[in-house]
């Protein structure tokens, strides 16, 4: 089995706070690979350096072998990583469809269409983003990342603000890209995580505190104590 | 379908408005005409791309003083001298470009505005060549193109909608391409755009660059079909006029900025004719404009009647 993805002593430092210490991370082709912790963890702010977003302070980033440590964010895209955003940011004065063909960067409307059909918004393709609810939104900014047919597919916290029934429709689209798409998760929602990762990496005040399979993190007693323990607070 | 057929309808109707307007208004027309072609240019980086430049008077002034002094002290033919211009606004675009767009927001504004203050300043301490505030004069009997007359009012009229549709058709079609919707994406959310796979930076310098060469247009075009170059058109009024127009006409709209540009040249010409507080009245006028068509008047008329106005 050959990594997607590698990371090597990726650090960023914060004016005196090192948000992401010395992460050494390896996501394997195919898996969808959970990335857990508590709020600051610095989980968001590795997988921006993994994108593009911003730049490490230390370390290097390996994308299908090829380091992309100082390649700028568009390119490290059309290499083939697609990012979602824990924040939503969709264009809300543009339409559905208008989203979509930038994210698929054609403009064929027939595969935009077919994208929003995947998130079951397809009758909406004309509407404005902005006028979705935000469950929705979160949806579309599901839906924009997916139609890239990425290899390695970023999603930073995607059920948050999801209803029940839309996590479980979330669970079935992001298992249905399995084999295809490599995808790394962040995510609070412990079921969610329990359902879908292959493999996860905890990571706690910038460092991985755990990597294992679910079973292995369950196990884990050390993890239980610094996240699940307070997993639904 | 429907923008080509506003395109064209509008041309058609400056077409004839040509032949039947009286000699006045044919003739604030084809200056309306110039102008508005420096609105589409400043609304190409404004309206669409989202970036508000104060110093687009730089790019106008290097239209109209690269084709004047090339005409005036070099001896050029006009349609020479005019190239010269669109490649002095191009070259200034690009260095402007390179240096601002490292800065966003408010930065952006006070980086251009001093940009343009130095090509202000530039312009009077060569007065020995530009003659400075006083300006200079440009031949009658050079400003000729293949034995049509550009002094002819007439002659300018078509010559100024000539340069106008071009500038409009032009900017109508980019808006429809790719490179057009990503300008819109970097307009409504940069970092967005960035992590769908465009190179926003080099999107921006583009917009600039065709936006400062649109302006420089413009520019040689007025010197050359008004015969005056002066340092007044390189002043920070005018670069505050195409942001006024294209507020009023509505940014990120194909016709918005020919639409505010005649709305304001009519509004100051009748105005001024009634009261020497004219400048109030377009005060008034703006401020009505923010609290009732926050949009502009095309912007409005998307909004409300036509979803589909470019
Ligand atoms: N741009 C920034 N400037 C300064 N500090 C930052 C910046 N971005 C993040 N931080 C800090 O870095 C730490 C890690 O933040 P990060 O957003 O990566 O955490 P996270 O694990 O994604 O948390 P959450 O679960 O709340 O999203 C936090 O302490 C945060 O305050
Ligand atoms: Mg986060």
């Amino acid at each position: 089995m050959t990594d997607v993805l590698r990371t090597e002593g990726l650090t960023k430092d914060f004016a005196g706070l090192r948000a992401v210490d010395r992460v050494d991370l390896s996501v394997a082709t195919g898996d969808i690979h959970a990335l857990i912790g508590p709020n600051g963890a610095g989980k968001s702010t590795l997988v921006g350096m993994v994108a593009g977003r911003s730049q490490p302070s230390a370390g290097r980033v390996w994308f299908d072998g090829r380091d992309i440590t100082t390649l700028p964010a568009h390119a490290r895209i059309r290499a083939g990583i697609a990012y979602t955003f824990q924040i939503t940011a969709v264009y809300a004065r543009l339409s559905l469809l208008a989203n979509l063909e930038l994210a698929l960067r054609d403009r064929s409307r027939t595969r935009a269409v077919q994208a929003l059909e995947r998130v079951g918004l397809a009758a909406r393709a004309d509407q404005l983003a902005g006028d979705l609810s935000y469950g929705h939104q979160r949806l579309l900014e599901i839906a924009m990342g997916v139609a890239q047919a990425p290899r390695l597919l970023i999603l930073d916290e995607p059920t948050q603000g999801l209803a029940e029934s839309e996590i479980s429709e979330f669970n079935t689209l992001i298992r249905g890209l399995a084999g295809q798409t490599t995808i790394l998760l962040i995510e609070h929602n412990m079921n969610v995580v329990m359902e879908l990762a292959d493999r996860i990496t905890v990571l706690e005040t910038g460092s991985v505190l755990a990597n294992g399979s679910p079973a292995d993190i369950q196990a884990n007693l050390a993890v239980q104590e610094a996240y699940l323990g307070h997993a639904d607070g | 379908m429907r923008s080509a057929a506003l395109h064209l309808g509008l041309i058609a109707v400056l077409v004839a408005a040509g032949l039947m307007l009286p000699a006045y208004h044919q003739g604030n027309l084809a200056r309306i005409l110039v102008l508005a072609t420096y609105s589409i240019g400043y609304n190409v980086l404004f309206g669409y791309t989202g970036l508000l430049s104060l110093g687009h008077a730089m790019f106008f002034g290097a239209g109209m003083y690269g084709l004047g002094l090339a005409m005036h002290h070099g001896g050029f033919a006009p349609v020479p001298a005019f190239v010269i211009g669109l490649a002095c606004a191009a070259g200034l675009a690009a260095i402007v470009a390179l240096l601002a767009l490292r800065t966003i927001g408010v930065a952006f504004m006070i980086v251009t505005l001093m940009f343009a203050q130095t090509a202000f300043l530039t312009v009077l301490y060569f007065g020995e060549w530009t003659r400075g505030d006083e300006g200079f004069v440009l031949q009658q009997a050079t400003r000729q193109i293949a034995g049509l007359d550009l002094t002819n009012p007439t002659v300018r009229y078509y010559a100024a909608l000539v340069l106008f549709s071009a500038a409009l058709l032009i900017t109508a079609r980019m808006m429809q391409l790719r490179f057009g919707h990503v300008l819109i994406a970097v307009r409504e959310n940069e970092e967005r755009t960035r992590m769908l796979g465009y190179d926003t930076q080099r999107h921006k310098f583009l917009a600039l660059v065709i936006s400062g060469t649109l302006s420089g247009a413009a520019g040689a075009a007025y010197a050359l079909l008004f015969g005056y170059v002066g340092a007044t058109f390189t002043s920070v009024q005018y670069s505050i006029f195409p942001l006024l127009w294209v507020l009023l006409g509505g940014a990120g709209t194909t016709i918005g900025p020919f639409i505010g540009t005649l709305f304001m040249f009519y509004l100051i010409d009748t105005t001024s004719g009634l009261t020497n507080a004219y400048l109030m009245i377009v005060g008034v006028v703006l401020v009505l404009l923010t609290l009732f068509a926050r949009a502009g008047i095309m912007g409005e008329v998307r909004e409300r009647f036509a979803p589909w106005l470019p």
